[in-house]
């Protein structure tokens, strides 16, 4: 069993007069992993990280760190041992975003030089240029605010980060981005981070074990997100994590072992008869062999938008998901360079995911 | 020829009116001297409060009643009231004008601190500041546009009120209304007048100037991308659709 960083000991949060926002809660987060929060608005997820910080005061019960009980630390103390990112990124409009960075170092008495210092490797670290540093945050997209905000929480080298749905507020494509950053970042730092979503696709990304919450603050499941994928506790979980559950179950298999067959490629979605004309689906690539869309073989003019791409050592969701947006129906794999590795097809994606699940039921 | 604009335009350009002991460059010091001390005063009162009604929210009910109430008083009957009570002396009016300058300055505050984004005094908070530096380090440095606001409405009133002290035999440039009032000597009214709205103008530019050097320019950065205006006239596209009525 890995160590516990932070354990919740029958933890009760009841604003005045109303139902309780957390009810009796008991968990215990591992040291150096990634534990995810997540639920349906109103399940006391937000409110439980906060009691972590003492932002909220849990009505009864303990809660310890490190084995330390928060409730014997000064707040503002306890708070500054943690990083704390949250959804809008609430860095200070009127400090320039090294200063930002630099704030809790500040607060801990790191002279001013030393603190900026840190902060511009930290900017590094999160991957933004220097001279965004001295710039102020009403001038960053949201995406590089919430690095920001990252940044600021990492200053201080805290050994827990608390993080609060923050990257619910950017796009699909930014979230996707900053999800596996957050990802690349945990390998290197292994932070025992607790991080709060109502989004179960980003628990399922992020979590090295996931809570399912349940309205009125109950703990409705707590284990791997494997696991919550493939056998949730109740139907209150299984409601929650969707009917594309058994699909995102995927995203837990790898799809090495899925076969690659060779295709028929183009420089130019322009066919002509020496092209051998019409008749099949070819793949039109550049001049290095990157993958640039589809010509058709009913009239073999006009590129084809391309569907997503499968790229080695992706999971058999990805090599799934490959095969079925493509218009061809085959999906395309392409190497580390981004070259193609040859097509995949969804039948035989399809053949391994039964193959791994009669090797599942083999296992003892 | 003469009028009464020509008669003030002479007044004000003659050198005698300007030397002397109660020449225009010795009231001009007299004023501002009275407008700074009713100024530090009511700062000295009004900061405080508001600071306090803005970073806890307490009191707020209190404050907007007061302020308005006071705000209602009528000026010259105040300063009756207060030297009919106090007595002649320099006090007694400039007590009189800080309770009519304390609710513009409290509101201010208190506005300038409640208008900081609360996720950023959230954070500030997170981020392990105690009560005092989210307070200073959070909401003061990003509420002083509002504030200083504030201020300047305040001492723009003051430098235009504080003119009456000449009703009970102070000096600054009331007196020239006042002493015309009673000569008859309209054109030194209104040069007084013209007097006291310039000296308003010059320190309202001065203190503008002020604002725009020490104001952090991230506190007053617009546009705020993090919360994006429901419609972005600097869009041309945008800007087109809404003169025209829509996009279709």
């Amino acid at each position: 069993m890995a160590e516990a960083m932070i354990v919740f000991e029958n933890v009760t949060k009841r604003y005045q007069g109303g139902q309780p926002a957390v009810d009796a809660l008991s968990m215990s987060i591992d040291k150096g992993a990634i534990t995810v929060f997540v639920g349906p608005s109103g399940c006391g997820k937000t409110t439980s990280l906060r009691m972590i910080n003492r932002m909220v005061e849990p009505s009864s019960g303990t809660i310890t760190v490190a084995g330390r009980n928060v409730s014997q630390e000064p707040a503002a103390r306890l708070r500054r041992s943690m990083g704390y990112v949250m959804q809008s990124s609430g860095l200070m409009p009127h400090r320039s975003v090294l200063d930002n960075i630099a704030t809790v170092p500040r607060l801990n008495g790191v002279p001013k030089a030393a603190a900026r210092k840190r902060a511009a490797e930290l900017l590094d670290v999160v991957g933004l240029a220097p001279v965004l540093g001295k710039r102020y945050p009403s001038q960053l997209s949201g995406g590089q605010q919430q690095r920001v905000g990252v940044a600021r929480a990492l200053a201080a080298d805290p050994p827990v980060l608390l993080m609060d749905e923050p990257f619910s507020a950017v796009d699909p494509v930014v979230r996707d981005e900053l999800q596996q950053e957050l990802l690349r970042l945990q390998r290197e730092l292994a932070k025992t981070i607790v991080f709060v979503t109502h989004d179960i696709d980003e628990a399922t990304v992020l979590g090295d074990k996931v809570a399912v919450f349940a309205v009125g603050g109950k703990l409705a499941q707590y284990a791997a997100p494997e696991e919550i994928l493939r056998a949730p506790a109740n139907d209150f979980v299984a409601s929650f994590v969707g009917r594309d559950r058994g699909f995102r179950h995927l995203a837990f298999n790898a799809a090495d072992a899925v076969r690659l067959h060779p295709v028929k490629m183009v420089q130019s979605a322009e066919r002509t008869v020496a092209d051998g004309g019409p008749g099949e689906w070819a793949l039109v690539v550049d001049a290095d062999g990157r993958p640039l869309g589809w010509s058709s073989p009913r009239d073999g003019t006009g590129l084809v938008p391309g569907g997503s791409l499968f790229h080695r050592g992706d999971t058999l969701r990805r090599a799934l998901d490959a095969a079925l947006s493509s218009p061809s129906g085959l999906g395309v794999a392409v190497d580390d360079d981004g070259r193609v590795a040859g097509v995949l097809k969804a039948a035989e994606v399809l053949a391994l995911i039964e193959e791994t699940r009669q090797n599942r039921e083999e296992r003892p | 020829m003469s009028n009464i604009f020509t008669d003030t335009f002479a007044w004000l350009a003659d050198p005698q009116q300007w030397s002397g002991s109660s020449g225009i460059a010795v009231r001009l010091a007299e004023h501002l001297q009275y407008t700074a001390l009713v100024m530090l005063i009511a700062s000295a009162i009004a900061v405080p409060i508001g600071l306090y009604v803005g970073h806890t929210g307490r009191g707020r009910v209190a404050v907007v009643a007061v302020a308005g109430a006071l705000r209602a008083l009528p000026t010259l009957g105040l300063l009756t009231l207060f030297v009919l009570l106090a007595g002649i002396g320099l006090m007694p009016p400039v007590w009189a004008l800080v309770i009519l300058t304390v609710p513009p300055l409290l509101a201010g505050t208190y506005a300038g601190v409640s208008s900081v984004d609360r996720n950023v005094v959230d954070a500030a908070r997170a981020m392990g500041m105690t009560e005092l530096q989210v307070l200073f380090r959070a909401e003061v440095p990003n509420g002083l546009q509002v504030m200083s606001g504030g201020f300047r409405t305040g001492i723009l009133q003051v430098i235009a009120t504080v003119s009456v002290v000449a009703y009970i035999n102070l000096g600054g440039l009331g007196r020239y209304l006042f002493d015309g009032l009673v000569l008859s000597d309209f054109p030194q009214m209104l040069g007084g007048s013209l007097l006291i709205a310039g000296l308003a103008i010059a320190v309202d530019l001065i203190l503008a100037l002020f604002q725009r050097l020490f104001l952090s320019p991230g506190a007053s950065a617009k546009p705020d991308r993090s919360q994006p205006a429901a419609v972005d006239l600097t869009d041309p596209v945008t800007a087109e659709a809404v003169v025209q009525g829509g996009t279709s």
